[in-house]
């Protein structure tokens, strides 16, 4: 293989691995943000499911994508607030709520798309891609850094943009508070309940955003497994990154790039049984999983209700 | 057993309490079936009073109740440790596939070893896939939700890989059907079917037995009271002595087993031969299961033939009213929500004594 085929190939495969990233960052930004004020939701995976099918259907009987995009927001929006319902103000253990909002989301996706599409269709025109200005136009680089749709760049800006956000504003610090010392918190006169409630929604929002991403901007269809368990991936990416912003977007990219080697190999024509090279991701996050769990970087009130009248 | 006025009180409230999460979750539902146009009463008459209007539906229903009473078992026992275990999905194909295998292979075997064997392999398939998140919770505090969902699409590619390759029905490949599946099982490794016409099967009578038999293990020997314990007290009962990871490893042993039994039974029961879609969900289904069950064996047997009754409901609204069998994946994820958010009401000095005082 020559110098220039192998470039090609390289930038092929960042191409790839960039655009696919981008539902790893949104929901897992957003896992982050719930679980930075103590809730673990693990229905990531079913509001993804009913963020893809709003998003598809508005696109497709309306022809509209920004019709689209803001139901599957909407839609994120409304998961979580039965979530935080369910997890905050009647304390019940997250862990088995979350499985109760993966299977209403998985469930109700299925169901409106037997309903309302029925069968295999696909969108002409999904969220486009833009080739930004001057830059656009590097070799290589121009190609596999701009010239993307918009929810990429979106994806992207909102790393730094989180990280501004825990780290260097009133409301971040309330947010880690609320996620390692509720009793403090509370005694200074925060709201526990209700930075948990904005944390679970703005996750599952992004949650609901990255589902639309994967239906009309990444597929341009909807099947009943395109997820594919990208959302429980998105919380295993949390761990990864150690609850921190660059640390998701590294997983995400490392993901994605696995992702990106792994549909090559597919299309290469190397002789492989199918079904191993789609066993590689879950087994690249079980390694990773267990690689992660040094240090204590978990926020410490993960998973525990808060409640005011507990004396313990 | 011995059941005094206050248990009796106590079972009342639960039972009380889990049919008004049944109905919040219905009603619930009823919200998504008017969003999708679709009159719920005629959808729900389907789901709820069309299967026990027919022989032909208890009968299915109670096939359906076997993989959900050893899956829910098994699940209980993870929950009781404090192992959420959402991978019994993949744990039932891999007691299929191994119990299958070797169903057909070992066919010169007696009824009376084979099935016992069979069964045993499907166990240890199971238990094997649940042992590895069992461990990796235990050695690694890899959260077990994570790891079991990525072992559950793992189980499922290999499930299809062997389904479609190395064990493929020889008969498949020589008519060039390809339809992904094993050979017939030996007539040997069958369990009969009860009825002549219906599929229900001698599976039922000992699901219940190791329903019976994981209640002795968990409430009447150390070994169970342990097991318990690390779910309710880890550090507790880490300081009285006991190996926390050696339990959190036995109870996902365990509970995996149990699906994968689930798994092998469905094939020897059923289908008397391994193929696609054969775990039709069993998996969460069974958490559905447990939960209803209060996460105790004994309770679980008639939540499984509850949830029985409303997965073949589900088939027939399908088939009658032509409303998606999905539904059904929806409201076992409310009822889920109801059932987990109700605990609250029992849980809680609070609420409980108010509840109490009402039926005492």
């Amino acid at each position: 293989m020559d110098i220039i085929n192998l470039f090609e190939l390289i930038s092929r495969i960042l191409i790839i691995s960039i655009s696919v990233s981008a539902p790893y960052i949104f929901a897992g930004i957003g896992e982050m943000f719930s679980q930075k004020s103590g809730v673990l939701n693990l229905g990531v995976e079913g509001i993804m499911m009913v963020g893809a099918f709003s998003a598809f259907y508005f696109t497709w009987a309306y022809n509209n994508v920004l019709l689209g995009i803001a139901v599957s927001l909407i839609v994120g929006a409304v998961m979580g607030l039965l979530m935080g319902f369910v997890s905050i103000t009647l304390k019940a253990k997250q862990g088995i709520s979350g499985i109760g909002i993966y299977m209403l989301g998985w469930g109700t996706a299925g169901t409106l798309f037997r309903l309302f599409i029925g069968g295999v269709e696909s969108i002409d025109k999904g969220v486009e891609n833009i080739d930004l200005p001057v830059l656009g136009r590097i070799p290589y680089l121009g190609r596999i850094f701009f010239s993307h749709n918009i929810l990429v760049y979106a994806a992207f800006l909102l790393v730094p943009l989180s990280w501004y956000l825990l780290y260097k504003t009133p409301w971040g610090l309330k947010v880690r508070a609320v996620g390692s010392t509720p009793r403090a918190a509370d005694t200074m006169g925060i709201s526990v309940n209700k930075i948990r409630y904005q944390c679970v929604i703005i996750g599952s929002t992004l949650a609901g955003l990255a589902g639309a991403y994967l239906s009309i901007a990444q597929a341009n269809m909807f099947t009943s497994d395109l997820i594919a368990g990208r959302g429980f991936i998105a919380v295993a990416l949390v761990y990864f990154g150690r609850w921190k912003p660059f640390g998701v977007l590294k997983g995400a990219l490392l993901f994605s790039t696995a992702n990106a080697f792994q549909r090559w190999f597919q299309i290469s024509g190397i002789n492989f049984p199918y079904e191993v090279t789609v066993i590689l991701p879950y087994l690249l996050i079980i390694v990773v999983l267990a690689f992660s769990h040094k240090g204590f970087a978990e926020p410490t009130a993960l998973t525990v209700p808060y409640d005011r009248e507990f004396k313990g | 057993m011995k059941i005094n006025k206050a248990q009796l009180i106590q079972l009342a409230i639960s039972t009380a309490v889990l049919g008004l999460s049944l109905i919040t979750a219905l009603l619930l539902g009823s919200v998504i079936l008017i969003i999708a146009g679709v009159n719920p009463l005629i959808a729900y008459k389907a789901l709820v009073i069309d299967p026990v209007s027919s022989l032909f539906g208890i009968s299915e229903a109670v096939v359906r109740a076997v993989p959900l009473m050893l899956v829910g078992t098994g699940i209980s026992i993870a929950f009781r440790s404090q192992m959420i275990n959402i991978g019994a999905e993949g744990q039932i194909q891999l007691g299929a596939i191994a119990g299958g295998a070797a169903a057909i292979y070992f066919s010169g075997l007696p009824k009376i070893f084979l099935i016992p064997a069979v069964i045993l392999i499907g166990f240890t398939a199971g238990g094997i896939w649940g042992g590895i998140a069992g461990w990796m919770k235990a050695k690694l505090s890899v959260n077990e939700v994570l790891s079991t969902v990525m072992l559950n699409y793992i189980a499922f590619q290999l499930y299809l890989y062997l389904i479609r390759g190395p064990l493929i029905d020889p008969a498949e490949l020589a008519w060039g059907t390809g339809v992904p599946q094993t050979a017939r099982i030996a007539g040997a490794a069958e369990i009969s079917r009860i009825f002549l016409g219906y599929r229900v099967h001698y599976g039922i009578f000992f699901a219940i037995v190791m329903a019976f038999f994981i209640y002795f293990l968990l409430w009447k020997t150390t070994f169970g009271f342990r097991l318990r314990a690390v779910g309710e007290e880890k550090n507790a009962a880490a300081y009285a002595g006991v190996k926390v990871d050696k339990y959190l490893v036995m109870a996902m042993i365990l509970s995996g087993g149990l699906a994968g039994i689930a798994g092998t039974v469905e094939v020897l029961g059923v289908h008397r031969r391994v193929l696609e879609g054969l775990s039709a969900n069993y998996g969460f289904s069974g958490i559905v299961v447990a939960l209803f069950g209060r996460l105790h064996p004994i309770g679980v047997i008639p939540a499984s033939f509850l949830f029985g009754l409303l997965l073949i409901g589900a088939e027939k609204m399908q088939r009658a009213v032509d409303i998606p069998s999905a539904l059904v994946i929806s409201l076992q994820g409310l009822i889920i929500l109801s059932v987990v958010s109700s605990s609250l009401l029992l849980e809680k000095k609070k609420y409980r004594d108010k509840i109490y005082n009402i039926f005492s």
